[in-house]
């Protein structure tokens, strides 16, 4: 809501400036997001008087006019507007003068003719093309009423009012009109506004003869107040009215729908005026839309409507969209000469729909949407009966129709000071209270620290105590609340196991190199698809903004490997990346996704780079194995993880990549890119994992309970197992476990060996065996027997040749 | 020549020799050839026999002086020789002290999770508990009992992804308080939480819009918890992520859920008040929303809303990190650019 400085001050006394009033009302009631006035940075910009025309001797559209400026003599200046006439009022940039845009004036000669300042358009001054009024749209703007020439122009035209930008909240919609802004001043200042109300004269025929009106359901209408003006001359608006308009950001047409305006923005009360003689009836009803009926609004936009939309009709086809738009049928044009003016109050949610539905939200509708003041419907129609008839010289028809109505009683609300004092944790008195709740206008009565307060219905959003409560906050100011912790028995704040453990994790995960980063969970249907390790099955948005961001994740490797990307096309090659968050598979069947915790990393480069003291390392799947190995062994699962092999996800390489498994469940998965991935997605050789931790919280774990530190030494065997390729490390590992005897501790290995040395196909996988007895030092033939049954084993189970 | 003489012209060149060695090894032969049992001193001793009687241990203990002079001579120059040694070795052994450290692996974590670690452990140093909700919200949890029904003028302010009728990302993290409140059993004590999380409106994303975002709900219900209790609690919030000196402002807003409603400045902790160009010169920026939750949203839970309330606040940990370092583009939260992400070592 832009409100003049200029006209608030015609309607209540407070001692502030433009700024002052911006910061003290922000403070205490609605936020003033700026303060502007359309002079800042013009100057030298007067009123002149066209004295004499004539042509430019070169030129066969230019005139050379002689303009009084106030000063001894007029001076000449060279004008190239075809609608500027000898006898008019214009405004004039002298020498020196700065226009719009920062554009300096400087005397100067057109062709040849000496030109003494440059006679302006409104646009020139900074007005844009939404404000000014369309009549002077091709040339320069003439002033309507006889002005002192030399005086300022920039204050004739009100460009030196200062403007304040309300930002006002749903709650608020009482201040989308001067007069609640008016009030809300008032109790900020401690003043009553003044408003002058004059009263309407009815010199015409009885209303009833020229209308009927009907409203079909009264909870579409509420109230539906009509009166009509007969005899009327369209013309311009006087230019007080036009200022008030420009000002609040609207562009003048003519006096009648400028009148409209004017009073909407005064009370906050949207008008519509149709044209009465296009009704083509002497009836106006007011009804939901049929299916696919059809109206033309006054933008010129066709629509076919629905029963949702609420018509305002001439008995048979609509002639105005309710409270968003009129129809074209009976728009107010030159030939105008009675008016029928429409003062009602709409149910906001249909109108909310139906401006939304055509694209057509106005300074109308987002009022009804938002609510309107029951008690100042009839006040705005007659005061915008009155000036039509003033301004258009026409008559007020006599009397008003109401084809429904709503009493404006005022709302009562009871509240007790101790409750006040409870809330705020103040002690306030009655006296202020009271004297708070009067500076709103609110009348209250109060006996033993009981209040009862009437709410008049211009303060419609006020209904029970908590907003009263408000009120009184603001009010008082929450400056002057004092600042306390609460008070209550005591509450133990501690983080549940699983934010301890997704902290810990990914403190865990930093420590061993990697950076967090945090991606996006709506991402698109295939990387929301990719890497998933179960059958769910996708969720969408209903309205994505793009495609990129449409499907919820089921995995967080994609989001890794789009920041893998990102940096490698920022020539970052050497990534160690990790997110943690939630994926969202849904079963099927289901509507609702599941959401669950995961962690996921990406490594791509060196882990380490190359140094005069160390040289570069690479990562590999080793690496990361190792980084999941270390988190995993973070949760003291009393399970194994198993790593099985996974040879089918099309974005893994098919030799590097594996499933975890734990408890024949799948938690995660571990491996390197596809190179064509890699490829397709312009990155280098880079290898991912991802851990279910919500499946790792859920595992059983190990009990941690002391053990002793060995009191007697270990033993160490090293032995060389010579197998087949495709015997994995983890079935040798099976076998010694199983046939190393209870004195086994441990099986490292510390080398794997394929290559020339070897036939091919073999391989040679070496382990340090370490044997302890708790109990006693173990002897040399105990170890060797052992060990003998781990070699034999190997050798029958897996043909393995020990050397 | 005495043996006496002879001892001491053995002593005499000894020394000497030993003085002018050195080298270790040189020096162990010298000890060797004279200490030895064919040595030079056994052999003074080995004529002994031919002395008198009375003459032999004035001898012999000469002898034994001269053995022992020499050995203290042997040992000095031994160390002396070892030291300079070693002083010699730590010479060689002198490195570049400004050659660059080994590179030892270090993540850093996300800017945006460490203002929220800082502020959950604020709010658990306080007796609160986190609390998480779910991302795919009910419409009837982010809406309906936060007091915003269907058709509600506020709907306009946050527009929503929808799954379907039923199904939202959820918009706030104000849903939790709904979910929370719901269960929570009042006989037991307070509710005093905070649910931190990623939150979604559907919103272009550009420098200061991001269709995912994280924020921080707090909500405090009791019998007796007061407007000064918010002010306070976020007083006390302000000064510890902005600073000691940080003051607070309140003023009036609008949120379905809160009846008082507020906007919440700090004074600016840039200019600490003055006015400069990141608080637009006013010496204030509103960092998050807050007020006393609305008697629809206990009664919507089943709380009695005549014996219990208290305050809710909301803040966004991305405007947080943007304005306490000063970042002008919330997508660089989002990108993974390493460069960015890494420069954020962890206070403390």
């Amino acid at each position: 809501m832009k409100v003049s400085y200029d006209w608030l001050k015609e309607l209540v006394d407070f001692p502030a400036t433009p700024e002052e009033l911006l910061d003290k009302v922000s403070r205490t009631g609605i936020e003033v997001d700026s303060v502007s006035r359309m002079a800042d940075g013009l100057k030298k910009v007067v009123v002149g008087r066209v004295v004499s025309l004539k042509m430019h001797p070169d030129s066969d559209h230019l005139h050379v006019a002689m303009v009084d400026t106030g000063e001894d003599e007029p001076r000449q200046i060279v004008c190239g507007a075809p609608n500027i006439e000898e006898g008019q009022t214009v405004i004039v940039a002298l020498p020196g003068a700065r226009i719009g845009d920062n554009v300096k004036i400087k005397r100067g000669k057109m062709r040849g003719v000496e030109s003494d300042g440059m006679i302006c358009a409104l646009q020139e001054l900074g007005f844009s093309n939404d404000i000014a009024p369309k009549a002077y749209d091709a040339g320069i703007y003439v002033f309507d009423e006889p002005l002192e020439p030399g005086s300022d122009a920039l204050k004739a035209l009100g460009m030196e009012d200062a403007v304040l930008d309300f930002e006002i909240t749903p709650n608020r919609a009482d201040a989308l009109g001067m007069r609640g802004v008016a009030w809300e001043v008032g109790a900020t200042y401690g003043n009553k506004p003044h408003f002058e109300d004059k009263p309407v004269v009815e010199t015409g025929k009885p209303v009833a003869d020229y209308l009927s009106v009907k409203v079909a359901d009264e909870k579409d209408a509420p109230s539906y107040q009509m009166r009509v003006v007969d005899n009327i001359t369209i013309k311009d608006s006087p230019l007080w009215l036009q200022r008030r308009l420009w000002n609040a950001g609207i562009r003048p047409i003519n006096n009648i729908v400028d009148v409209t305006n004017l009073i909407m923005l005064g009370y906050g009360q949207p008008l519509h005026a149709f044209d009465y003689d296009k009704l083509g009836s002497k009836q106006i009803l007011v009804r939901r839309a049929t299916p696919g009926e059809p109206l033309t609004t006054l933008d010129g936009n066709d629509h076919e409507l629905t029963p949702d939309d609420i018509v305002i009709t001439n008995g048979e086809k609509p002639i105005a969209l309710a409270g968003v738009m009129g129809g074209l049928n009976s728009e107010i044009t030159a030939g105008t000469t009675t008016v029928a003016i429409e003062a009602a109050m709409f149910a906001g949610t249909p109108i909310r729909k139906t401006a939304l539905r055509y694209n057509l939200r106005s300074e109308a509708s987002s009022r009804f949407e938002k609510g309107i003041d029951v008690g100042s419907i009839n006040k705005a129609l007659d005061e915008a009966a009155r000036l039509m008839a003033a301004l258009g010289d026409g008559e007020v028809a006599t009397g008003t129709i109401s084809a429904s109505h709503v009493d404006p009683e005022p709302v009562e609300v009871d509240i007790s000071l101790d409750r006040i004092n409870h809330i705020l944790g103040t002690q306030l008195d009655a006296k202020t209270v009271t004297g708070l709740f009067d500076r709103l206008g609110f009348e209250v009565t109060e006996a033993d620290g009981l209040f009862s307060v009437l709410v008049p219905t211009r303060r419609w959003d006020i209904h029970i105590e908590a907003d009263l409560i408000e009120e009184v906050a603001r009010l008082y100011g929450f400056d002057n609340l004092p600042s306390t912790l609460p008070t209550t028995t005591m509450t133990v704040g501690e983080f549940t196991a699983s934010q301890a453990r997704r902290k810990r994790s990914r403190k865990l995960l930093e420590g061993l190199g990697l950076t967090q980063i945090i991606s996006y969970a709506l991402t698109t249907p295939a990387k929301a698809a990719a890497f998933a390790i179960d059958d769910s099955e996708e969720t969408h948005v209903a309205f994505p903004m793009t495609e990129d961001h449409q499907t919820l994740r089921r995995n967080l490797v994609s989001g890794l490997i789009d920041a893998v990307a990102y940096n490698v096309a920022r020539k970052q090659t050497d990534l160690a990346l990790y997110e943690q968050g939630r994926i969202f598979p849904r079963s099927a069947g289901h509507t609702r996704p599941q959401e669950v915790e995961y962690i996921a990393g990406a490594l791509s480069g060196n882990v380490i780079q190359a140094g005069w003291h160390q040289a570069a390392k690479p990562v590999d799947f080793y690496y990361v194995k190792g980084i999941v190995d270390s988190l995993l062994a973070d949760y003291r699962l009393a399970g194994p993880v198993e790593y099985q092999a996974l040879v089918d996800d099309p974005c893994l390489h098919p030799g590097q990549s594996a499933k975890l498994v734990l408890d024949g469940e799948v938690i995660g998965l571990i491996g390197r890119l596809h190179p064509q991935f890699e490829r397709a997605q312009k990155i280098n050789e880079t290898y991912v994992f991802e851990l279910n931790l919500d499946a790792l919280l859920a595992a059983s774990r190990t009990e941690m309970t002391a053990v002793a530190a060995p009191k007697f030494p270990s033993v160490t065997r090293d032995i060389a197992v010579q197998v087949t390729a495709n015997i994995t490390n983890a079935e040798i590992q099976a076998v010694i476990a199983k046939n190393g005897g209870k004195f086994l501790q441990d099986a490292h290995l510390f080398d794997v060996y394929s290559g020339k040395k070897l036939a091919p196909g073999l391989k040679s996988l070496a382990y340090t065996l370490t044997y302890r007895r708790k109990d006693a030092t173990l002897t040399d033939d105990e170890v060797t027997k052992a060990n003998d049954r781990v070699e034999a084993a190997l050798k029958s189970e897996l043909g393995a040749v020990i050397r | 020549m005495d043996l006496k003489t002879k001892l001491e012209q053995l002593r005499e060149e000894n020394k000497k020799r030993i003085k002018e060695t050195e080298d270790l090894d040189a020096l162990n032969q010298i000890r060797v050839n004279l200490l030895g049992k064919k040595g030079p001193i056994t052999e003074v001793l080995r004529g002994m026999k031919d002395l008198q009687p009375e003459e032999r241990p004035k001898v012999g203990a000469f002898a034994n002086q001269i053995k022992a002079d020499l050995q203290e001579n042997l040992q000095n120059r031994k160390e002396a020789l070892e030291q300079a040694a070693l002083t010699a070795k730590l010479a060689t052994e002198t490195i570049d002290v400004t050659l660059p450290g080994d590179q030892v692996v270090q993540g850093t974590p996300h800017i945006i999770d460490q203002i929220m670690d800082d502020i959950e452990e604020f709010f658990i140093g306080q007796g609160y508990q986190v609390v998480d909700g779910p991302e795919v919200e009910e419409d009837h949890y982010n809406f309906e009992m936060m007091n915003i029904p269907k058709d509600h003028p506020a709907r306009d302010m946050q527009d929503t992804f929808y799954i379907d009728d039923q199904l939202l990302m959820r918009s706030q993290t104000s849903p939790v308080q709904a979910r929370t409140l719901e269960v929570h059993d009042f006989s037991k004590g307070p509710l005093k939480m905070i649910s931190p999380g990623r939150v979604y409106r559907r919103d272009t994303d550009d420098a200061t819009h991001s269709h995912q975002f994280h924020q921080i709900e707090g909500l405090v219900i009791d019998k007796h918890i007061t407007m000064a209790d918010l002010k306070g609690t976020l007083l006390a919030l302000a000064q510890h992520v902005f600073g000691e000196d940080r003051q607070i402002r309140l003023r009036p807003s609008y949120f379905p859920f809160t009846e008082p409603s507020v906007e919440v400045d700090v004074s600016c902790f840039h200019c600490n008040g003055k006015g400069c160009a990141i608080c637009k010169y006013s010496g204030w920026i509103e960092v998050l929303g807050a007020g006393m939750v609305h008697p629809n949203v206990l009664t919507n839970a089943g709380v009695d809303a005549d014996v219990y309330g208290g305050f809710a606040f909301g803040l966004g940990p991305d405007r947080f990190a943007m304005l306490k370092y000063g970042i002008d583009d919330i997508r660089s939260f989002y990108q993974g650019d390493v460069r960015f992400l890494s420069q954020f070592k962890e206070e403390g």
